[in-house]
């Protein structure tokens, strides 16, 4: 406890004496930060989601790869950015579908299945890519009446677009049912020894089939926010590894949402922090090393605050009914 | 007339190669224990899990109370008034006694768990049974016999009309053994239905009402603790009179082999356990180390074995040191290990049952030319020893996890014999096997010793020492409080060493 607070009160510190420094120009790079963050933080719910019941999920690059694609290509098509949502979430769940299908029913190797997820959805993309397309408008910035007012994190916290406040609400919703639902309760037991929870009723295979799916929606969520929201276009390869980096997040919050969401925030930050030194010119060095900053940030801290690492005992290993 | 509580008509089920049940049927009524006996692979589990829904029979009925239930259904027979306490513990190690007990049932307020109404249920439950629980407790960090608590809290929970125990006593010290059975009774007296399994032929004697043999996957017989005794018992089982009685020759002790000077070793919880042992093991006997469990003997044999560091002192074999935390220099220094936990340390599950048979050699001749393996050879050998161990399995290309528990412990030991090096370490050599099999079992340990093996015998069951061992090492916290020839050995005095007690 003592540790983490350590932490907390450095960042405050340091984020205090930066915006004596600069008021708006801090309280935009801690914007960014969060922008950053957000899909991070998503993707990484995902894998918490599937890997607290046991299933491995490497696919979340692919998912959300693939509902970005889906995302902006309807939206372009339809001129309509809710269809283009709709549609993203839905391939999303599908995708998570059919990672539940290969690692459940199959049994195959979750490592292959979420491989082949990550082709797939590259093999597709790449394909149906075509140059030149536009959306009418990405979704635009709420501003919440009143807390948007408050200096620093009014601008930080209250002013984003409809599908960050929504993303935030799933990640806070997730911490409370994994902790406090029954649901929550079974999909840990699933996750650390499925037998125990089959010889008390429950059914190993449809909660593995209900929490993959509902993974894979949620990575879409986090493909969508990319193309529809942050950035508002979509390229060949345009998730750039984030899937992959939230399962190094996910493991840094030891599988805890709101550990993850930390993670997720930290290396957001690092992100934006390398940004404004890139823009700022402080210091004189290639952008090669600034861009690389969050990484070593994240290896640096990562590996300071790394203690034992115990991932849900059952992850990976397909489930036999009768085999206790 | 009332109808049964469980009723079982004609359940036959089958497996690739094998007839786990073949038409089996069997009546529990309220109030009745029925101790349900069989060889390792009888079919046992299998007809229970069955019942339990755990697994779907290919053919046949089960009626609770009066009515049939759905196969593979367990959340259905559950709530029908079944509760099960497994062979393996079906706990999750991480969560919390609390959260254990409530899963699948969890008391709710709106859509969040009501903790608060889970914590007054199981300490309601508790005092109900009599059986303590902290339901803050982590699973993992508790003793094996809190652990048995909270399965069987578990299965009681919902009003149960029906409880099934899949070997409750197989790791339980004989104290925490006494007070289960004491439970049983009270259960049935309040009119629950007991199915029990067991191979413990005291047991049964003690506490069934009625006892049905299982062989082979089919019924052989209905008896009761009254019209016969373990001997007869014994037979039923196995289908053939069994010798529960060991015939042992007077040992022609050598010269020391293995010898352990000041050993001290920690346990898993860093805690020393091993506080100073001395033992000189000589060729050709067998030294019986008894104890209650958990008084160091478990971490005795794995610093022996260099599986677990060693603190302090040294393991000798011929006046040679062994190296420490090097299961393999020691094996190789000429130690054979039985050791205490088959599913992690004995075998490898997925390997085949010919592969696990050679684990040990695998890489020397006859099994391997080079660098290259003899498939041959190994498969010569895996025939040769299913039969001669007598192995049930269809296969010997089976995976050794497909095997049922004592068939498992009979590769291991056929595996750690057929080398035969100077010493033998065997802990815990017959838990969780059948009569039949413990008899073969201790029929090899005696004639390893008369082929002048050195043998460590460490056992958690009195008995089993007092047949097998030339002389008894008694441990108590962490040391061995005595040494006493085997013929001079007094049951009642070994057991006040074991407890702790000074003569």
């Amino acid at each position: 406890m003592t540790k983490r607070n350590g932490y907390f009160l450095f960042v405050a510190l340091a984020t205090a004496y930066f915006y004596s420094k600069d008021g708006d120009v801090t309280s935009s790079v801690y914007a960014t930060g969060a922008a950053f963050a957000l899909p991070l933080a998503l993707a990484a719910m995902v894998g918490i989601m599937c890997e607290r019941t046991g299933i491995v999920n490497i696919g979340i690059e692919g998912t959300m790869l693939l509902s970005a694609f889906v995302a902006f290509f309807v939206s372009s098509l339809t001129k309509n950015i809710m269809i283009g949502l709709i549609c993203a979430i839905f391939t999303g769940a599908m995708m998570g579908l059919i990672l539940a299908v290969m690692a459940v029913a199959w049994r195959m190797d979750q490592i292959i299945a979420g491989t082949i997820i990550n082709i797939l959805a590259t093999g597709l993309t790449s394909f149906l890519y075509v140059q030149g397309r536009t959306i009418p408008s990405v979704f635009q910035a709420i501003e919440v009446p009143v807390l948007s007012k408050i200096p620093f994190f009014g601008p930080v916290l209250f002013i984003h677009g409809p599908l960050t406040f929504f993303g935030i609400f799933i990640i806070l919703a997730l911490y409370v049912a994994i902790y406090h639902t029954s649901w929550g309760l079974r999909s840990r037991a699933v996750g650390e020894h499925p037998s125990s929870a089959d010889t008390a009723g429950v059914s190993v295979v449809r909660l593995r089939y209900i929490n993959v799916t509902i993974a894979g929606a949620i990575g879409a969520l986090a493909g969508s926010y990319l193309s529809l929201e942050l950035v508002g276009s979509f390229e060949r390869g345009f998730t750039a590894g984030k899937g992959f980096t939230a399962l190094a997040l996910m493991i840094f919050g030891r599988w805890n949402p709101l550990g993850a969401l930390g993670a997720a925030l930290f290396f957001g930050l690092a992100q934006a922090y390398s940004n404004q030194l890139m823009i700022d010119q402080v210091v004189n060095i290639p952008t090669q090393f600034t861009a690389i900053l969050p990484y070593v940030m994240t290896i640096v801290v990562l590996t300071i605050s790394a203690g034992k690492v115990r991932p849900p005992a059952a992850e990976g290993q397909p489930y036999e009914k009768g085999q206790a | 007339m009332m109808s049964a509580l469980l009723e079982v008509t004609g359940v036959t089920k089958r497996y690739p190669g094998v007839v786990a049940n073949d038409n089996v049927s069997l009546t529990v009524n309220a109030g009745e224990v029925v101790a349900l006996l069989g060889e390792n692979g009888a079919g046992k589990s299998t007809l229970l899990k069955a019942v339990f829904g755990l697994i779907k029979p290919d053919s046949g009925e089960i009626k609770i109370g009066g009515t049939p239930i759905v196969f593979g259904d367990t959340a259905g027979v559950i709530s029908r008034g079944v509760g099960m306490v497994h062979q393996h513990f079906q706990l999750v190690p991480v969560m919390t006694v609390a959260e254990n007990l409530i899963l699948g049932a969890e008391p709710k307020r709106g859509i969040f768990i009501n903790k608060k109404a889970a914590y007054d249920e199981i300490i309601a439950l508790s005092k109900r049974y009599g059986l303590e629980v902290d339901p803050d407790a982590v699973i993992e960090d508790l003793p094996v016999g809190m652990q048995q608590r909270v399965e069987i809290l578990k299965a009681l929970r919902k009003d149960v009309k029906l409880l099934i125990l899949d070997e409750p006593t197989a790791v339980l010290t004989p104290q925490e053994i006494d007070e289960l059975l004491i439970v049983i009774r009270n259960l049935a007296k309040s009119g629950v239905g007991i199915v029990l399994i067991t191979h413990k032929l005291h047991e049964v004697m003690a506490v069934a009402d009625r006892v049905v043999v299982l062989r082979g996957g089919k019924l052989v017989g209905t008896t009761s603790p009254k019209e016969t005794d373990e001997a007869g018992l014994a037979q039923m089982m196995v289908g053939r009179s069994v010798v529960l009685q060991v015939n042992r020759t007077e040992a022609k002790r050598g010269g020391v082999v293995l010898e352990v000077k000041g050993l001290e070793v920690r346990d898993d919880r860093k805690i020393m356990s091993v506080k100073g042992v001395d033992l000189q093991l000589h060729k050709g006997e067998i030294l019986g180390v008894a104890g209650v469990e958990g008084n160091g003997q478990r971490e005795l044999v794995e610093a022996i074995c260099g599986m677990r560091h060693r603190e302090a002192g040294e393991v000798l074999i011929n006046g040679v040191a062994t190296k420490d935390m090097h299961p393999h220099a020691v094996h190789e220094a000429g130690i054979s290990h039985i050791p205490e936990d088959r599913e992690k340390h004995g075998l490898v599950a997925n390997y085949t049952i010919a592969d696990n048979l050679v684990l040990n050699q695998f890489d020397q001749e006859p099994f391997a030319k080079g660098w290259i393996r003899d498939l041959n050879e190994i498969a010569k050998n895996a025939i040769a020893t299913v039969e001669k161990f007598d192995i049930r399995t269809p296969s010997a290309f089976n995976t050794a996890g497909s095997l049922s528990g004592g068939n498992k412990q009979k590769v291991v030991v056929a595996r750690e014999l057929s080398e035969e090096l100077p010493v033998l370490v065997a802990a815990q050599p017959t838990r969780g096997v059948d009569v039949g099999s413990i008899e073969f079992i201790h029929n090899q340990l005696i004639s390893a010793r008369d082929k002048g093996a050195a043998v460590l015998l460490v056992s958690a069951e009195l008995d089993e020492i007092l047949s097998l061992s030339d002389r008894i090492a008694v441990m108590s916290d962490g040391k061995i409080v005595a040494i006493v020839e085997s013929k001079d050995a007094d049951r009642n005095y070994i057991g006040r060493l074991m407890a702790g007690l000074k003569e």
